[in-house]
């Protein structure tokens, strides 16, 4: 039994692996990348859009609200990475419902990635709103006790994201590869409508704690700014 | 028996341990969750998406637990470094 697509080797040359991870990923972006540019050729205003703008707008509205209600100020600034992952891991998890398609976020090193990009864009954010005084001071948020905790609990998310989104979606191809042998008639299709629900909730959580990361990362840089304004105000 | 039987008797057990005793955990603590957010909604249904949104995170913060035991238990099973 295959654990992940990383063992479907198709071609190797010393420590160059070309796997189905690799093929996979890269033939979904690919198609998100064509589609995108194939839906945003011909943008029109008005009443009478196309019926994939509408689907798109929807999206990025739906996108926007989100990170929006998680407490980020300008929601422009961030869906091109927030937007971007969700989307990324969505079509993933969806495209199991075609013969042949193992999930390249089934494999450690596609989460591995995902959650790394996201260690390094929360303080990338933090910095870019507060400064790298305010980002490096919210370390030390409640106080200076915290500070070795702060900095484990930076490492042990970033774990966490990656083993989550892992987790479940091998999980989902274990359970359907168990049940083939066991019972190969129906139930493995109802194992895998419920995978279909878990890979989209898990990309929702996934893009959702990178927001709650971000906003927690921006909003502590920026409380020191914003409390010596308000001091300012009170003078006047 | 030969080491290599050991080995293989123990990790099945232990796998089978860990899954068994780590679900115990996050289910309570999800049951727990589920219910408070239903008492909540039932008192403010205003803040019904507030409080669905928040308690999808936190089920899927509590789930991974469970999923990381199963993450152990498979590579126990399927990819265990002590018998190769």
């Amino acid at each position: 039994m295959k654990l992940s697509p990383d063992e479907t080797v198709f071609w190797q040359y010393g420590f160059v692996v070309i796997n189905a991870t690799l093929i996979w990923t890269w033939i979904i972006m690919i198609v998100l990348v064509i589609g995108a540019k194939l839906i945003t050729r011909k943008l029109k205003t008005g009443l009478h859009i196309s019926r994939w703008q509408c689907f798109l707008e929807m999206i990025v509205t739906g996108i926007i609200k989100q990170i929006k209600d998680v407490g980020l100020k300008d929601p422009e600034k961030y869906i091109g990475f927030l937007g971007t992952l969700f989307l990324f891991i969505v079509t993933c998890n969806i495209c199991i419902i075609f013969p042949f398609y193992e999930p390249p976020t089934s494999s450690l090193s596609t989460t591995t990635a995902l959650a790394i990009s996201v260690f390094i864009a929360v303080p990338f954010y933090g910095i870019l709103a507060g400064g790298l005084g305010g980002y490096l001071k919210s370390y030390l948020k409640p106080s200076f006790i915290m500070l070795p905790f702060n900095i484990i609990g930076e490492f042990s998310r970033t774990l966490a994201l990656a083993v989550r989104l892992f987790g479940n979606i091998m999980s989902g191809g274990v359970i359907v590869s168990v049940l083939l042998s066991i019972t190969p008639f129906i139930f493995p299709i109802v194992m895998n409508v419920l995978g279909l629900l878990t890979g989209v909730v898990q990309a929702y959580i996934f893009s959702i704690l990178a927001t709650v990361y971000i906003a927690a990362a921006t909003t502590e840089s920026k409380k020191t700014k914003k409390v010596t304004i308000k001091l300012k105000t009170n003078k006047k | 028996m030969d080491s290599k039987t050991i080995i293989a008797a123990v990790s099945i057990m232990t796998a089978g341990l860990t899954i068994t005793v780590g679900v115990i955990g996050p289910a309570l603590g999800q049951g727990k969750a589920i219910a408070n957010a239903l008492t909540s909604i039932a008192q403010q249904p205003d803040a019904e998406q507030t409080i669905t949104r928040t308690l999808f995170v936190g089920l899927a913060m509590l789930e991974s637990l469970a999923i990381y035991c199963f993450v152990i238990s498979m590579i126990l099973i399927f990819a265990n470094p002590f018998t190769k």
